[in-house]
C-alpha cells in the first residue's frame, strides 16, 4: 500500500467516528473552470477529511461535502480562489461530542 | 429604544466568547439573544483540551464553582522528540488548577446554562446568513428563518467568520496566518491513564504534553517541517493532536492525518495511547497572525471579539482565555453605548482601548513577531537542536569508556563545525529578538 493509499484508508477509519447530520445541499462547491488551470490542486492533498478528489475520467474535482470537519483550510489554502465555502445549514453538518 | 429592536444585543456564535459577551450584558439586566448554527452547545468546536480558570472565574463569577470538569491540568511537559530518543522538562503541581479539561460538549452547555439563568435568550439551530445594515450600520441579523433587529451586534463567529469578512473588517487571511490542527479522542479507561501518566486515583490531576521535533519516522523526509504535537488527558480519555502551519503543508502537499498516524507510532508515544479506541476525529484552523493580522475591532453598531478577531496567543496555546475575556470586554463596551445611545464605531472602540489594558493587546503585541521568527528557525527547533540534546545526553549517560572531557569538547566545537557559523548565529540573534520581544513588551 503506498502512503498516500494507507493515509486515505486511515482518514476513512477515522470519520467513521465522526457524527453528522447531514445537509441536503452541498455547503462547498469549486470553480470548475479555475480548478482545470490549477496544476497542484493543492484541496485534493491537504483537506483532513479527503472532501476533494480528483476525478481522473471525468477531469474535474468530485467534493464530498458529507464529510467536511468545517476547518476552513481548503477556502485559505486554495491558490485560485475557487472554493466557495459557506456554513452547512442551521444544525447541519458535523456534530462533535468527544472532543 | 427603537421598537424595531428584538434586543439590545445580538451576539453571534455560542462559543466561549459569544457566551461571555452574551453574559456581561444580561447580568446588567439588558436583553441579548445568543444565536448559534449548530444544534447541540459546542458541537463545531475544538481544542486541545484546556480551559483556563483565572479567565472562567472573570466571566463566570460565583458561577464558576458549579462548572464540572473531568480533570485538572496541572502536569506540563515539554518534550523534544527524535527518532528513538526524547528529552523532557515536566513541571507540576498537583495543588494548582489553572486549567481543566472539560469536552466542548460539556463546556459550551455547562456556560449556555449558566447565560440562561441569568436571562440570555439562546437560539441555537439557526444559521445568520448575513448581517442587516441600514446607514451604514449594522442593525440586525438575517438568519435562515428571520430578521432579529438590535442596535449592537457582536460577532463571536469563530476563525473563519464569514461575517467580519462580508463587513470587510478584514482582509482574508493567508495560508501562512492559519494553523490547521486536528486530533484525536482516545479513549481509554480512567485506571489505565492513571497509571500510564502516573497521576492520583482522582481527577484533580491531569497532564499536558508538548512535543516538538519532526525528525522520526516517514516525516523526516520533510525538511523544516515545523510542528506542534499535544496531548491532554481527560477522564478516561487522551486527546492527542498535531498543529501544522497551513503554508507548510501547501508547500510539502502533505496531509495532517499522516502527521498525527506517524506521531502515534513514536517510540515515545505509542505506549500511552496503546490499546485505545479512537472515539472522536477533529479538525479546526487557529488564527496565528497575531498583532499584525488583528482585524478592525469595531465598525457601526458592531463589535467582533475571540477566534473571529484573531485573538490566540499560540505559543503559549493559550486560545479560550482570549475568547472569554475579550467577549466580556466586548459585552462591557456594548453597555457603555448603550448607556450613551450611540453605536457608531467611534464609540465602540471603547473596546479597543479596553482590549488595550488588558492582557490580551498587550501579549499579542509582545508576541507578535515571535511565530514569524520560530517558523525562520524551524530546521534547527525540528531536526537540529533535539539531535543536540540526544547527543548530549549520550555523553552523560552511555558510560563508552571515553574521556569525558574529550568528549564535552568535541560536544561543544561541534555547534561550530556542524553547520555553516552562520546557522548558529541566526539561531542566537533569532533567540535574542524572542527574548527582548517578551521582556520589553507592553
Amino acid at each position: 500500500m503506498t502512503q498516500k493509499d494507507k493515509n486515505e484508508k486511515s482518514i476513512q477509519d477515522k470519520l467513521t467516528t465522526i457524527k453528522y447530520n447531514c445537509d441536503s445541499n452541498s455547503h462547498l462547491s469549486v470553480d470548475l473552470k479555475k480548478c482545470a488551470k490549477c496544476k497542484d490542486k493543492i484541496c485534493t492533498k491537504i483537506c483532513p477529511a479527503k472532501v476533494y478528489e480528483y476525478d481522473e475520467n471525468l477531469k474535474e474535482i468530485i467534493v464530498q461535502y458529507e464529510n467536511c470537519l468545517e476547518c476552513g483550510a481548503c477556502r485559505i489554502a486554495c491558490p485560485k480562489d475557487a472554493i466557495k465555502w459557506e456554513y452547512p445549514s442551521s444544525g447541519c453538518g458535523v456534530i462533535f461530542k468527544n472532543n | 429604544m427603537d421598537t424595531k429592536f428584538s434586543a439590545d444585543v445580538i451576539v453571534v456564535g455560542a462559543g466561549p466568547s459569544g457566551i461571555a459577551a452574551a453574559l456581561s450584558v444580561a447580568k446588567k439586566g439588558k436583553r441579548v439573544i445568543l444565536v448559534d448554527r449548530s444544534q447541540y452547545p459546542g458541537s463545531k468546536n475544538m481544542y486541545g483540551g484546556a480551559v483556563y480558570t483565572t479567565a472562567l472565574k472573570e466571566v463566570f463569577e460565583d458561577d464558576f464553582e458549579k462548572i464540572k470538569y473531568e480533570r485538572i491540568i496541572n502536569s506540563h511537559t515539554w518534550s523534544f522528540l527524535n527518532e528513538t530518543s526524547s528529552f523532557d522538562l515536566t513541571y507540576k503541581d498537583s495543588s494548582s488548577k489553572y486549567a481543566y479539561a472539560i469536552k466542548r460538549f460539556n463546556l459550551e452547555s455547562q456556560m449556555i446554562e449558566i447565560a440562561k439563568e441569568n436571562g440570555v435568550y439562546y437560539i441555537p439551530n439557526t444559521l445568520v446568513t448575513n448581517l442587516i445594515q441600514e446607514n451604514n450600520c449594522v442593525v440586525g441579523i438575517q438568519t435562515e428563518y428571520e430578521k432579529y433587529y438590535a442596535p449592537i451586534t457582536i460577532l463571536a463567529d469563530g476563525v473563519n467568520s464569514l461575517l467580519a469578512r462580508e463587513l470587510k473588517l478584514r482582509n482574508d487571511y493567508k495560508p501562512k496566518d492559519m494553523i490547521l490542527s486536528i486530533k484525536e479522542a482516545i479513549k481509554l479507561d480512567k485506571k489505565t491513564i492513571e497509571e500510564r501518566f502516573n497521576l492520583k486515583d482522582d481527577l484533580t490531576n491531569g497532564v499536558n504534553k508538548q512535543y516538538f521535533g519532526s525528525s522520526f519516522g516517514a516525516l523526516k523526509e520533510y525538511k523544516n517541517l515545523f510542528m506542534m504535537t499535544f496531548l491532554y488527558t481527560f477522564k478516561d480519555t487522551v486527546m492527542l493532536g498535531v498543529g501544522v502551519n497551513l503554508a507548510d503543508l501547501s508547500k510539502n502537499k502533505l496531509n495532517i492525518n499522516m502527521i498525527l498516524d506517524e506521531v502515534k507510532q513514536h517510540p515515545d508515544i505509542a505506549p500511552l495511547i496503546k490499546n485505545g479506541q479512537t472515539i472522536e476525529y477533529s479538525a479546526h484552523l487557529i488564527p496565528e497572525g497575531g498583532y499584525k493580522k488583528i482585524p478592525k475591532l469595531t465598525s457601526n453598531g458592531v463589535i467582533i471579539a475571540g477566534d473571529a478577531a484573531g485573538f490566540v496567543n499560540g505559543v503559549h496555546f493559550e486560545g479560550t482565555n482570549f475568547a472569554l475575556i475579550s467577549g466580556k470586554l466586548a459585552g462591557e463596551s456594548a453597555l457603555i453605548a448603550l448607556e450613551n445611545d450611540d453605536y457608531s464605531a467611534n464609540t465602540l472602540s471603547i473596546y479597543t482601548k479596553k482590549l488595550e489594558n488588558s492582557f490580551i493587546l498587550k501579549d499579542l503585541y509582545s508576541y507578535r513577531n515571535i511565530l514569524e521568527n520560530l517558523y525562520s528557525r524551524s530546521h534547527s527547533l525540528s531536526v537540529y537542536y533535539p539531535e543536540k540534546i540526544k547527543q548530549l545526553f549520550e555523553i552523560i549517560t552511555s558510560a563508552n569508556c571515553v574521556s569525558k572531557s574529550q568528549q564535552i569538547r568535541k560536544y561543544f566545537f561541534s555547534f561550530f563545525k556542524d553547520r555553516k557559523i552562520n546557522e548558529l548565529f541566526k539561531d542566537i540573534t533569532t533567540a535574542l529578538k524572542c527574548a527582548l520581544d517578551i521582556f520589553f513588551g507592553k
